[in-house]
């Protein structure tokens, strides 16, 4: 039984929910509940659910998170001392290195980084909206449609005005509302969503192969390595956008994190509960169109997070949903990792983050499937 | 049952539906129905199917909105009481609703709280007190770890009424509550949606199939044909042959319910219950 925490505040009261259970009824509990043990915080007045496994689970990934962020700043042509690196962080050391650290090659892991949660955090609120691990944005086409408005820009040389940020905002954001007009009828399910999705995204799909294919060779190169998710040549004016954007859209996606729980009992139980099912559909998915599209324009499509980050922090932390922090860490780790491998594996060769995480991703979910398969649970 | 009743603020809540017209798109399925829910009791709808009566629930609980009249609750139409505060007060258990693989039952009945809940107070004290009373009142505490896709079916729906529960609310709207369960669990839950009747005093509203549980579990029977009502009443009032007749297109017979004393129907079909067979039991009897 935990200690109340009592250094933190003499009001703070961390008490077992289960004790008062076990002591309303004389049978013995069912064995193996310990994954799933709550527990009642609250500092008055305020008050929450708190869960050891999904608060460790957040520590551990930020933990991994950090360090991952700092061992990429060490590789590069001039190789740095970890420690060297976390003091260039923070301003000092021997100057060069502050200067290749925060020019050169803070802006590539930050972008990582942003982008990595931001795919993380959109996944998670797909998957939860429309109670499908399918429906992430990038099977439902919302990186599709966010590419191929890229891609237009570089092929026909032609942006409106607009940087590749907006661009890829404009793209996804049509894509969204055309998949939600599509999807429309008497409100929306999840499945209708997903099968929009799909058909939507082959059109962006087959849009943007036939811009590339009709662009010139350099056009074109310079699509496909943005097509891929890459992580290259990152500069503080792609980390600026993002910044801001997660500044904002963050903060919007915890706030809907209460509401999803109850309209992931369908839109029925959620209106009984008292949750305005299409206003906070709506929400939901701007701020996952946003958080998408901004990752998407920064980072470029990076294959597979957006759908395997939730499902992997969800099985991790034994929840019945994808939790958004820790989906939002698994997706910094993926990216930053993948980054990391793809810039190690073979040497003298930068290969873009996306084939990585397209290659480790899969196997991972699946290696998590099947596990929660024979375990007989999740799946 | 050991756990006190949850108080409920609003004791007598008048439900009530002037005038309802209600439709799918453009298919008029409710057409001028009146209603007032007896305060305090329990009311079935029965009816063949597609007469309406889920579609009449549906909008008693504001999950559908009338084309025209209005559902007033305590004088307020229900569309002009904000979501947050109807669900505060009005509790809606649609039939056969599905639980995301791998959440446990406390989880469910937690949120059910959610009308009470804040982003910064999402467990309270009386959160808590309302779970475990929920949990009791339904017989689930034992089960509360558990996913509740690994439970079986008269479980299952224990639990979603223990989530209805926790809501804490004056009224309760099940729609068809023993769908999909044997007979043994039907009772069960019939047994229980008595219970918070009862200790809680709760007003309870629900659709049933059985002609016969409702007989036995309703203080109020209305009886639904093509989008109006036939007949409402007490149960003795409204299941009689004629009505069961009329509603149904059924001939039967009307006994009594050895056990609650309540009208028992005894469908006759084709190949029973002709002359014959009755000239037959009038013999035996002899």
């Amino acid at each position: 039984m935990p200690q109340p925490k009592s250094d933190l505040t003499t009001r703070s009261d961390l008490k077992s929910a289960r004790s008062e259970l076990k002591s309303a009824s004389a049978a013995p509990r069912s064995a193996g509940s310990a994954h799933h043990r709550t527990y009642r915080l609250v500092f008055p007045p305020v008050s929450g659910v708190f869960r050891p496994r999904l608060v460790a689970l957040s520590v551990v990934l930020a933990a991994g998170t950090f360090v991952l962020f700092c061992w990429g700043l060490t590789t590069g042509d001039y190789p740095i001392g970890f420690t060297d690196v976390v003091r260039a962080l923070v301003g000092s050391g021997d100057p060069g290195t502050v200067l290749v650290v925060e020019e050169l090659r803070l802006p590539r892991a930050l972008v990582g980084l942003l982008a990595g949660i931001a795919f993380g955090v959109s996944g998670a609120l797909f998957q939860t909206m429309t109670r499908n691990p399918l429906a992430s944005p990038d099977m439902i086409g919302l990186t599709q449609g966010a590419g191929t408005a890229v891609v237009a820009g570089i092929v026909l040389g032609w942006d409106g005005g607009l940087g590749t940020q907006a661009l890829g905002l404009l793209g996804a954001l049509v894509t969204a509302l055309t998949v939600y007009a599509l999807a429309w009828r008497r409100g929306t399910t999840g499945y209708r969503i997903i099968l929009v999705g799909i058909g939507v995204a082959w059109i962006c799909t087959s849009a943007t192969d036939y811009l590339v294919a009709k662009g010139g060779r350099f056009q074109a190169q310079a699509a496909l390595g943005w097509l891929v998710g890459n992580l290259n040549g990152r500069t503080w004016g792609q980390v600026g956008p993002l910044a801001v954007a997660l500044a904002v859209l963050l903060p919007t996606a915890l706030l809907l994190g209460r509401l999803l729980r109850t309209l992931q009992l369908g839109d029925d139980v959620a209106t009984g509960l008292g949750t305005r099912v299409q206003p906070v559909r709506l929400a939901i998915l701007l701020t996952g169109v946003g958080l998408i599209a901004f990752a998407t324009a920064s980072a470029g499509p990076v294959a597979f997070v957006a759908l395997a980050a939730p499902q992997i922090a969800q099985r991790l932390a034994g929840t019945a949903w994808p939790p958004t922090v820790a989906s939002g860490l698994t997706g910094a780790l993926v990216v930053l990792g993948g980054d990391l491998i793809a810039r190690t594996l073979i040497s003298g060769t930068e290969l873009p983050v996306g084939i990585v995480t397209g290659v480790l991703g899969a196997p991972v979910l699946l290696w998590l499937l099947v596990r929660a398969n024979r375990a007989g649970s999740g799946g | 049952m050991s756990a006190e009743p949850l108080s409920t603020p609003d004791p007598d809540p008048d439900l009530r539906a002037s005038g309802l017209r209600l439709a799918y798109d453009n298919r008029l399925v409710v057409d001028g129905l009146d209603l007032a829910v007896p305060p305090g009791r329990i009311t079935a709808i029965v009816g063949a199917n597609a007469c309406g009566k889920s579609t009449l629930l549906r909008a008693l609980a504001r999950l559908l909105a009338p084309k025209e009249g209005a559902v007033h609750l305590d004088g307020r139409a229900l569309q002009s009481i904000p979501s947050r505060e109807l669900a505060q007060r009005l509790g809606i258990l649609p039939q056969s609703p599905v639980a995301p693989e791998g959440l446990t039952v406390i989880d469910l009945v937690n949120r059910g709280r959610s009308p009470h809940q804040t982003w910064w107070r999402q467990w309270s004290k009386t959160d808590e007190q309302a779970v475990h009373r929920a949990l009791a009142a339904t017989n689930m505490t034992d089960l509360a770890d558990r996913p509740v896709d690994e439970l079986s079916g008269g479980q299952r729906q224990r639990a979603w009424i223990a989530m209805a529960v926790a809501q804490g609310t004056p009224v309760l709207l099940l729609d068809e509550p023993t769908t999909y369960l044997d007979l043994a669990h039907q009772i069960d839950v019939l047994d229980l949606v008595t219970d918070l009747n009862r200790r809680e005093n709760r007003t309870v509203v629900m659709v049933l199939h059985d002609l016969n549980q409702a007989c036995r579990y309703a203080d109020h029977v209305v009886a639904m044909k093509s989008g109006k009502i036939v007949a409402e009443g007490s149960p003795t009032e409204v299941i009689t042959a004629e009505t069961v007749e009329h509603v149904f297109d059924l001939t039967c017979r009307i006994t009594m319910d050895p056990v609650s004393h309540t009208p028992l129907v005894i469908p006759m079909g084709r190949h029973h219950g002709g002359p014959s067979l009755e000239a037959a039991a009038v013999q035996a009897a002899d």
